[in-house]
């Protein structure tokens, strides 16, 4: 299994509340080939989101085994680059600035792949923009390209598009889907939404709450683009859904996504 | 497709702020008459007083009158030497008490083990009075420029201290997390990160320090001196001649206008990217 480039093995993640022990995470088990994009979608307090911050070695203290390329996660690094719900840019630096951030734009190289990823994630024009001037699917662009100005083996995303309306999330959709077919990035997506789950994973992963765990890994076996009309993709998001209905309480609460 | 629409918006938008930078500067002009017809009007009030013989000289001179001394005063080349003299006194105190408190507050702003330590006796040194603590620096250092240097010092020390120190912390946290996973070292995380972040707070400290330094500045010339603005002051009013003390005071308002200026024009290039609120009515 040498194309494995993620493995979690019985995860199991405790909070220490006032009240006792929450269990977040329970026997969470996972692997990720090179190249695959995952989808992991689930209600809020699923744990969907310390299950990313983990990976991203963002959250520590946990028990069990997370591998990345056969290595133990230690801290954050550039290797798992992430994408926060919100762009989190520095407002004092310009887009081609926020992306560059710690490396040096004076530096030929840098230079070149910042303007590539400009291109890429088609800001041309905007390079010299502060973020007060971005709209914010515009910011959110640029916090893809500062993640992939790193090379990252693995781009982690925490609800990136949650906040933005219905239009400039589906063009964005479609942005990543691009870069990932252009950069051949793993990509660990999480979400809380149904449609935007099966129109980009290859597998979804479905999570439920209480204790925080994964209750089915359905793959998506629909080729790109994919057509969110089409009767096949319709289908699959009904079976997605089924998932959730076997469980007796509304999960989806508005607001999700911690 | 959207993008190029929403990309659309965000041009029409910078259009239309390439349209208001032309119009800016006719907006100045009207700001500046805007600004200036209160002070116009109570001058013209006043010197019409004067002339029709309603106020006392000695109280109250007419501001021709005063308009006169200041030419004497700068022909003379009198006003400039005192000037030159407070001008440098407020820079070395400002720059020595400054430049401490912005070092204080950086340290105690990056630990908190510090804070603890000497935060509780700099907020006591905080409220003691110029006035208190002029005696002892005089019993200390005499009248020389030691005592009138530390006593400016004192002042411009505290408002950078504590601005500085409340930057730091205010710093946004989230923003922390992006430098943990973009890897940045700690002095990129100074440099990158709380620097700027906290810079809108130090141009404030600069700013409220420059004029408690012109503040400290006028109670040490008075206290003893025999050079300086508030040297001219004094003793002009102890031989009442009222115009010299209003030149006086003028010159201190416009110089410690100017240095305000000053530091908000570095500060407004410094801060461009901000997105704050600006007040109502700016365009």
């Amino acid at each position: 299994m040498a194309t494995e480039m993620l493995t979690i093995d019985n995860l199991n993640k405790t909070f220490a509340v006032p009240s006792g022990d929450v269990v977040a995470l329970h026997n969470i088990g996972l692997k990720v080939k090179k190249g695959e994009f995952i989808t992991i979608i689930g209600p809020s307090g699923c744990g969907k989101s310390t299950l990313l911050k983990i990976v991203a070695g963002l959250d520590t203290g946990y028990s069990g085994t997370v591998l990345l390329n056969g290595k133990e996660i230690e801290g954050p690094s550039i290797e798992k680059g992430f994408i926060f719900q919100e762009p989190r840019l520095f407002p004092w630096m310009t887009v081609e600035g926020n992306i560059a951030a710690n490396l040096s734009l004076k530096n030929p190289e840098v230079r070149k792949k910042v303007d590539e990823l400009i291109e890429l994630v088609r800001l041309k024009g905007f390079e010299k923009s502060y973020p007060r001037e971005l709209s914010g699917g515009m910011a959110q662009r640029v916090s893809i390209a500062r993640a992939l100005l790193r090379n990252p083996d693995v781009l982690l995303l925490d609800e990136p598009f949650g906040a933005l309306d219905a239009f400039t999330r589906s063009h964005l959709q479609e942005v990543l889907l691009d870069i990932w077919q252009t950069n051949k990035t793993t990509m660990l997506f999480v979400t809380h939404d149904l449609d935007e789950a099966v129109f980009l994973g290859e597998r979804v992963v479905i999570m439920n709450p209480r204790p925080g765990h994964i209750r089915n890994i359905l793959p998506i076996d629909l080729p790109f683009p994919r057509k969110r009309t089409g009767s096949a993709f319709q289908e699959l998001r009904r079976l997605v859904l089924n998932e959730f209905e076997k469980v007796e309480e509304p999960l989806f609460e508005i607001g999700a996504g911690i | 497709m959207q993008a190029s629409a929403e990309e659309a918006v965000v041009s029409t938008l910078m259009k239309k702020k390439n349209r208001a930078k032309r119009r800016g500067l006719s907006i100045r002009a009207t700001n500046v008459l805007l600004g200036a017809i209160l002070p116009l009007t109570l001058l013209l009030v006043w010197e019409v007083a004067g002339a029709r013989g309603l106020l006392n000289p000695i109280l109250l001179p007419a501001p021709s009158e005063i308009w006169e001394e200041l030419v004497g005063l700068t022909a003379s080349g009198e006003l400039a030497q005192h000037l030159g003299i407070s001008v440098w006194r407020a820079l070395l105190g400002f720059v020595i008490g400054g430049g401490l408190g912005l070092a204080a507050g950086i340290w105690v702003g990056f630990s908190y083990k510090t804070e603890r330590l000497l935060d509780p006796s700099l907020q006591m040194l905080r409220m003691l009075p110029h006035l208190a603590i002029a005696p002892l620096f005089i019993l200390w250092f005499g009248f020389g420029e030691t005592s009138k240097l530390l006593l400016i010092a004192k002042g411009a020390f505290f408002p950078l201290y504590v601005n500085t120190f409340l930057g730091i912390r205010s710093v946004d946290g989230k923003l922390f997390d992006v430098g943990r996973v973009l890897q940045f070292s700690k002095w990129q995380l100074v440099t990158k990160l709380i620097v700027p972040a906290s810079l809108p707070n130090i141009f404030l400290g600069i700013r409220l320090s420059v004029g408690v330094a012109w503040l400290g500045l006028v109670v040490a010339e008075m206290m003893g001196s025999s050079s300086g603005v508030g040297y001219l002051i004094n003793d002009a009013r102890s031989f009442s001649l009222t115009t010299v003390v209003f030149v006086g005071i003028i010159v201190f308002a416009v110089v410690g206008k100017l240095s305000d200026s000053l530091v908000k024009l570095l500060e407004a290039r410094l801060l461009r990217w901000q997105d704050s609120y600006k007040g109502d009515g700016i365009s």
